[in-house]
């Protein structure tokens, strides 16, 4: 296996406050890394570190042995493509849409994509289901369909690397499954490296290889979903009581919550018998 | 395969608009106070007499329509610019305070009597530095950080809008009554422009304008999608912003320099032509070009003939017309 992105020290932030501070984490070629904490823990300015929209005050980001302040702006986006959360659409189709993934991928004097980028955009669209409405309009389309013409969008980029930050917000569990099925496959067939930001502890669990839990700012833990997913360590980041069982089927960690209610009736009861 | 039947279709768009240019302008060429049929103008075109005709044709309708021309597109391609880059469909040439800055300036020197020490081209070479002046004000302000601020653009445009029109009105309290005809009839906007180095510098700078834009047009397509997502797609938003945003405040400073302040073009234009082409600016921005020159070459030939011999402001035409047909236009359609 070899590495494809090395952060090293990396510190940065909006304006003089930092939110991420002090990041160290390397990821190997194919793997697939959910990023957990709570809100406000960081993850989205993570993935906006490595992306380089926002800049970083300390450390480096390396892709492949490259600074990425060396890599150019296209050049970078054929490497690394980022599905960010949900952002307005205008009224265009969800091919066209799609196509606008082709962007880095345009000659220098090319105004016009040629019978490759459509053959691209063919392809990533019936790989994410979305050919069947590619002719409609994309306001039109419901919040899971929108999702997976984002990540269409993302794969017409033909990267290595794809970043997802929440994609299955605002989902129903069956388009949560399908989402994350289609990246699942699509880090298994094709070789994708995902880095995925998830609010959902129990999909995280199912679908990642490794994750990585921030707190305030810094990497808490990271490993398997086994070694990070223990009670004590989500009631210490998320200060709430939860029980983590064992999913019978897959066998990788689920987190219960518990209501606050039930805690102190719980807590009552037991007092009592004691 | 498909490719091609885009390419197509934007042909055929191109290719009618152009059609309804070069019928309208004909049109503009025949009408007046004075009619001349259509064979009488391609006799005279072939060959060059001293006649009254030939003087109406050359001498002050054709400039109109070639000024009309290169104003009409230049306003329509800063409209389209603009929304696209603030995503923002309210959004036309003036908001950003660049004619408040060219008013200022040509009212300026109306009343300190430029004019009438320097000559014609006094107006348009003061209402361009004024453009220029509040470019550059707008710019600096909006720059935080080396990253220009879109909301910053549009608020500091507005401001400057309106001090610059406060001031204007406080000009024209002062000012005798000679100074105030001259400045209202200059407010309100007029394709007469006699000098002929200025209509060959609006042609020139419209249509270096476009081809410009053109290199732009699929960052401003990426752009539609919000700035981080146009910078995850490889784009260098900030040079796209800054460049976009210096080449709509050259095209409207030039245009409102010259014509005065012709409203409604850069704003209706674009969304007519969205409605009916899509949101590609590939073919956005040349259909607007084409259909601004025609709209704003109409509105004109109908600002001088409705009750000709008098000449309405064609800026009370392009808002009365472009308001009516716009509004209807929405009804039809949504």
């Amino acid at each position: 296996m070899n590495t494809l992105l090395e952060i090293k020290g990396l510190t940065c932030g909006y304006d003089a406050r930092f939110f991420i501070q002090e990041i160290n984490f390397s990821l190997e070629e194919k793997e697939f890394v959910g990023i957990i904490g709570p809100n406000g823990s960081g993850k989205t300015t993570f993935l906006r570190a490595i992306t380089r929209f926002l800049k970083s005050q300390k450390g480096t980001v390396i892709f492949k042995g490259r600074d990425v302040r060396q890599i150019g702006f296209k050049e970078f986006a054929r490497k690394i493509a980022v599905v960010s959360q949900n952002q307005p659409v205008n009224d265009i189709t969800v091919e066209e849409f799609v196509l606008l993934g082709r962007i880095p991928h345009f000659e220098k004097m090319q105004f016009l994509e040629t019978a490759h980028d459509f053959e691209i955009a063919r392809k990533v669209m019936s790989l994410t289901q979305t050919s069947k409405f590619k002719d409609r309009l994309m306001r039109e389309l419901s919040g899971g369909e929108r999702q997976l013409a984002f990540i269409a969008r993302a794969l017409a980029q033909e990267p290595q690397l794809l970043l997802l930050d929440e994609p299955t917000t605002h989902l129903d569990i069956g388009h949560q499954v399908a989402v994350l099925d289609l990246l699942k496959k699509l880090n298994r067939e094709c070789g994708l490296t995902v880095i995925i930001v998830l609010h959902d502890l129990n999909l995280a669990s199912e679908y990642c290889q490794r994750l990585v839990l921030m707190r305030e700012g810094r990497i808490y833990k990271a490993g398997h979903p086994d070694e990070v997913l223990s009670y004590q360590i989500i009631e210490e980041v998320y200060k709430t009581v939860v029980v983590v069982e064992k999913n019978p089927i897959s066998l990788r960690p689920y987190v219960l919550l518990v209501p606050e209610e039930e805690r102190r009736a719980r807590s009552k009861k037991y007092g009592k018998e004691e | 395969m498909k490719s091609n039947k885009k390419i197509t279709r934007w042909c055929i768009y191109l290719f009618v608009l152009g059609i309804i240019l070069l019928g309208i302008s004909l049109l503009s060429l025949c009408v007046g106070s004075a009619a001349i049929p259509v064979r009488k103008i391609i006799s005279l075109l072939s060959k060059a007499s001293d006649s009254a005709e030939y003087s109406i044709l050359f001498n002050i309708r054709l400039p109109r329509i070639i000024l009309g021309f290169a104003v009409g597109g230049a306003l329509s391609i800063s409209g389209v610019i603009l929304q696209g880059m603030f995503r923002n469909p309210l959004v036309e040439p003036y908001t950003l305070g660049i004619s408040g800055g060219a008013a200022l300036g040509v009212v300026l020197s109306i009343i300190a009597g430029l004019s009438r020490r320097l000559g014609g081209i006094s107006l348009p070479v003061s209402g361009f530095l004024g453009a220029i002046l509040v470019i550059i004000l707008v710019f600096y302000l909006s720059i935080r950080k080396r990253v220009l601020r879109i909301q910053g653009l549009l608020l500091y445009g507005v401001m400057i809008s309106f001090v610059s029109s406060s001031l204007i009105m406080l000009l024209m309290a002062i000012s005798g009554a000679d100074e105030l005809r001259g400045i209202v009839f200059w407010i309100m906007g007029s394709l007469e422009q006699p000098n002929w180095l200025l209509i060959k510098t609006a042609v020139w700078v419209s249509i270096s304008g476009l081809i410009i834009a053109y290199f732009f047009s699929l960052q401003l397509n990426a752009l539609s999608l919000g700035e981080e997502d146009a910078r995850a797609l490889g784009i260098n938003v900030e040079n796209t912003k800054k460049v976009l945003f210096l080449l709509t405040s050259v095209l409207t400073g030039m245009s409102v320099s010259i014509c005065g302040i012709i409203g409604f073009v850069g704003l209706i234009v674009p969304h007519f032509i969205r409605l009916l082409v899509g949101n590609d600016q590939r073919i956005l921005l040349g259909a607007s070009f084409l259909c601004g020159s025609s709209f704003l070459i109409l509105s004109d030939t109908l600002a001088r003939t409705i009750i000709a011999p008098t000449e309405l402001p064609v800026g009370v035409i392009t808002g009365i017309i472009g308001g009516s047909v716009f509004i209807f236009a929405l009804t039809k359609f949504k």
